[in-house]
């Protein structure tokens, strides 16, 4: 009789899915801001792992923002039936209803300790997160409402099984521990959600908020899911979640800042792009300062670019110096300088780091000190 | 339609800290637990979150400590105190932020507080219409120093915005400093011990008026700066007593303001159309009016200053303004050096001091400078000869300007 056959079949779905383990249905939520991260089912804590809900899709970037070296896992949710469009310049234009979450954590060592390193080979537990691994920090959402996208900030609890939504942000100490065995303490601070806007509007006109991460030059890269490693572009593709695009190939790609083996400036650029372009645009909220650091494929005008610029509204972010960009000389150079402090006053990117990225400012230093020229000729 | 909201809550805050106000009368900070004050700093940031047009939102008397930026994105708001000595908002503990209070919003109202010691700027509004600043202090409480904060009220591509009775001190840039705005109203305000005290730039149509500009390196500045859309014009600078601005520079290189030599009194640079007319202006030791172009304080590199930027200032009418003192030491030495040549030790510069730059394409008899202003003199320093054929010839600001409209909104 069929009835075998069916308990057949019943069995193996019940142990495909303990193999898989349950995928948790994602809530788009609409109107309200749940209280609980659990409650948007896009990440779920599952024993002893972080998990991603029901067609929630990984992704990172070819250069990622730093937030204090945080690793960070970036899930996109798109409804059912619904998709992106490409757009070759800002961010995929995601349809209403999509979720987008990502997560801060970092990887532990012995003891549980903290550790700031680019080693992620531990971090994973299938295409979520091995919480006997890493620390979860913060989880930042970007829901697609009807009025628009709205960004809401939610903080790990100790228990380490919810994250609890903090629109004001927050502020904790952390402790990390460097490959090179030093001790790096700091103020780990969660942006309040006006915060998340500074960033996440890069037209400071309109300030309407959009995903920076999921661009067409970030995402264009593979990555490796659960069924194999495909680049993400052609995998929206694949399943039919972004039109507008035949291939990856078509698209625009920004370097990996740490592969040594792409060109330099290919490499700064990139850097620059996603840490400072969001709001180094000639929209954002620093167009105040005529400096420009976004889209690496674009070559502003002079008086743009930052090269021999005089400062507009430094103050004492100048750091005694005259020029956004000294050719030839990173260590008189303002953008150098101001990457390189942590105090509130002077620091850049302005908020999302309390400390800073070593390796970062010395690719923008070593592009600096590898262009041409100097600020002396005159007109 | 306006409604007040007073939250229970802050109202027992207050409370709170009037009692141990008392109990301190050193130290205005400090006086809530740290508990207290994170705990405030939440509520208050989330009041701003959650605020709708319309909204009042008031902050009892007391001194309140935030170890991180405020922020406010909502159109139609008012932020009230209850006095700038009675309300503090202090930032002396900050580690995050560039700002004490970032606001990107319309119609907005802040008025009768204080913000101290941000680590950047203490008030900053980014791109809005309909600002209204009243009765608000910016200060930074240790004196002048090269790292305090750049500005204390910055509102920067604004339009329609109105700052009066608000008090600057101790901003390492501009006390008050209104950037790439247009409709300026700056009056009844006090700025002391600043780099700059008043700063209008790449601004149109600016009116300063019965301002007090004292203690600062220079008093009140119209700039005009490179490689920005805007460029600025049409400010009126009347009846403000702008005196003894004989600060030390404390701004960092490579600030603007740091090429100001300490002891100015007004200074134009690179902008147009400028009417300064009726003021007080005395005992500014380098020069009581400075008239310079982009020339003398910065470079026209090929590089980085976009060609387009026109680096001289056009159209300056002076007039009827009441000088003392002033111009008896000045502070370059280029300056100093001439002082003594033409004037000898005990003399002084006249009271306008002009770089002598002017725009070879524009025709001779183009009106640059004009002044009409009694006995007042014009020393034509010749910045481009290198100081070295100044002039006391005057014939050629013998002239008016059409005067610029009073600033409505």
């Amino acid at each position: 009789m069929h009835i075998w056959g069916k308990g057949l079949i019943f069995g193996a779905l019940i142990i495909l899915a303990a193999c898989k383990g349950p995928a948790t249905q994602v809530t788009p939520h609409m109107q309200d801001n749940p209280q609980d991260l659990s409650a948007w089912g896009i990440v779920s804590i599952s024993g002893k792992a972080m998990t991603l809900g029901q067609d929630a899709m990984p992704y990172d970037l070819n250069s990622p923002l730093f937030t204090d070296a945080a690793h960070k896992l970036r899930v996109v949710w798109v409804p059912p039936g619904k998709t992106a469009t490409y757009r070759e310049e800002r961010a995929l234009d995601f349809p209403v209803g999509t979720v987008i979450a990502k997560t801060f954590y970092y990887p532990k060592g012995s003891a549980g300790v903290l550790r700031n390193t680019d080693d992620y080979s531990a971090d994973f537990a299938g295409e979520g997160l091995n919480l006997a691994n890493v620390h979860l920090v913060e989880t930042r959402i970007l829901v697609h409402r009807e009025a628009g996208w709205v960004a809401l900030p939610y903080i790990w609890n100790d228990a380490q099984n919810d994250a609890v939504l903090e629109r004001a942000g927050g502020a904790m100490a952390l402790s990390l521990l460097k490959d090179n065995g030093e001790t790096q303490d700091f103020t780990y601070v969660v942006p309040n959600a006006n915060q998340c806007a500074g960033c996440h509007a890069p037209n400071a006109t309109t300030r309407a908020i959009e995903p920076i991460g999921p661009a067409a030059r970030h995402l264009n890269k593979p990555y490796t899911y659960h069924d194999g490693t495909e680049n993400q572009l052609d995998r929206l593709v694949r399943l039919g979640k972004l039109t507008g695009l035949k291939s990856a190939q078509a698209a625009p790609k920004n370097a990996n800042w740490r592969d040594q083996s792409a060109p330099l400036d290919k490499r700064a650029r990139a850097y620059l792009d996603i840490n400072c372009g969001h709001c180094h645009n000639p929209h954002g909220a620093a167009d105040t300062s005529a400096f420009y650091l976004d889209r690496p494929e674009h070559q502003y005008p002079a008086g743009n670019t930052g090269i021999c610029k005089p400062p507009v509204a430094a103050g004492q972010g100048t750091g005694g110096h005259s020029f956004d960009i000294v050719p030839g000389d990173a260590n008189d150079s303002i953008l150098v300088y101001r990457m390189d402090s942590t105090n509130p006053g002077v620091m850049m990117p302005e908020l999302g780091r309390s400390t800073i990225d070593e390796e970062g400012v010395a690719l923008v230093a070593a592009w600096i000190n590898a262009m041409d020229g100097d600020c002396t000729a005159p007109q | 339609m306006q409604f007040t909201k007073v939250y229970a809550s802050l109202a027992v805050m207050s409370v709170v800290l009037m009692a141990c106000g008392q109990q301190s009368t050193t130290s205005q900070t400090g006086t809530q637990s740290a508990a207290q004050d994170a705990s405030f700093q939440k509520q208050l940031q989330t009041q701003l979150l959650d605020a709708k047009p319309g909204d009042v939102i008031e902050i009892p008397e007391g001194t309140f400590a935030f170890d991180r930026s405020l922020s406010l994105t909502v159109d139609g708001v008012t932020i009230r105190g209850a006095g700038h000595d009675k309300t503090i908002l202090s930032f002396k503990n900050q580690i995050a932020g560039a700002e004490g209070l970032l606001v990107t919003a319309s119609d907005f109202t802040i008025e009768n507080l204080a913000i101290e010691d941000a680590k950047g700027d203490a008030l900053k509004i980014n791109e809005g219409k309909n600002i209204t600043i009243r009765g608000v202090r910016t200060e930074w409480t240790g004196g002048p120093d090269v790292n305090n904060g750049a500005y204390g009220i910055y509102p920067v591509q604004t339009e329609n915005v109105l700052i009066e009775d608000s008090i600057a001190i101790g901003a390492s840039d501009a006390g008050i400093y209104v950037g790439q705005s247009k409709n300026i109203i700056m009056r009844r305000n006090r700025a002391e011990f600043n780099v700059a005290g008043l700063e209008v730039e790449n601004s149109i149509n600016a009116d300063v008026y019965d301002n007090i500009a004292t203690n600062n390196t220079g008093g009140i500045l119209v700039f005009n700066l490179p490689n920005l859309e805007q460029r600025g014009e049409q400010t009126r600078v009347h009846n403000n007593q702008v005196f003894e601005n004989n600060l030390k520079n404390f701004a960092h290189k490579g600030a603007i303001v740091s090429t100001v030599p300490a002891g100015t009194g007004i200074i134009v640079y690179a902008n147009d159309r400028v009417e300064i007319f009726d003021n007080e202006i005395r005992n500014n030791k380098t020069t009581n009016i400075a008239i310079a172009s982009y020339f003398s304080v910065g470079e026209m590199s090929e590089r980085g200053v976009k060609a387009s930027f026109d680096p001289y200032p056009e159209g300056i009418f002076i007039h009827g303004n009441t000088f003392e003192g002033g111009g008896n030491s000045p502070t370059l030495l280029e300056l100093k050096a001439l002082k003594l040549a033409m004037f000898g030790l005990g003399g002084s510069l006249p009271d306008i001091m002009w770089d002598g730059y002017v725009n070879a394409a524009l025709p001779a008899d183009t009106l640059r400078l004009c002044v009409q202003n009694g006995a007042a003199q014009v020393v034509n320093v010749d910045g481009p000869g290198g100081y070295k054929n100044p002039s006391m010839d005057q014939s050629a600001y013998d002239c008016t300007l059409p005067t610029l409209p009073e600033v409505k909104f």
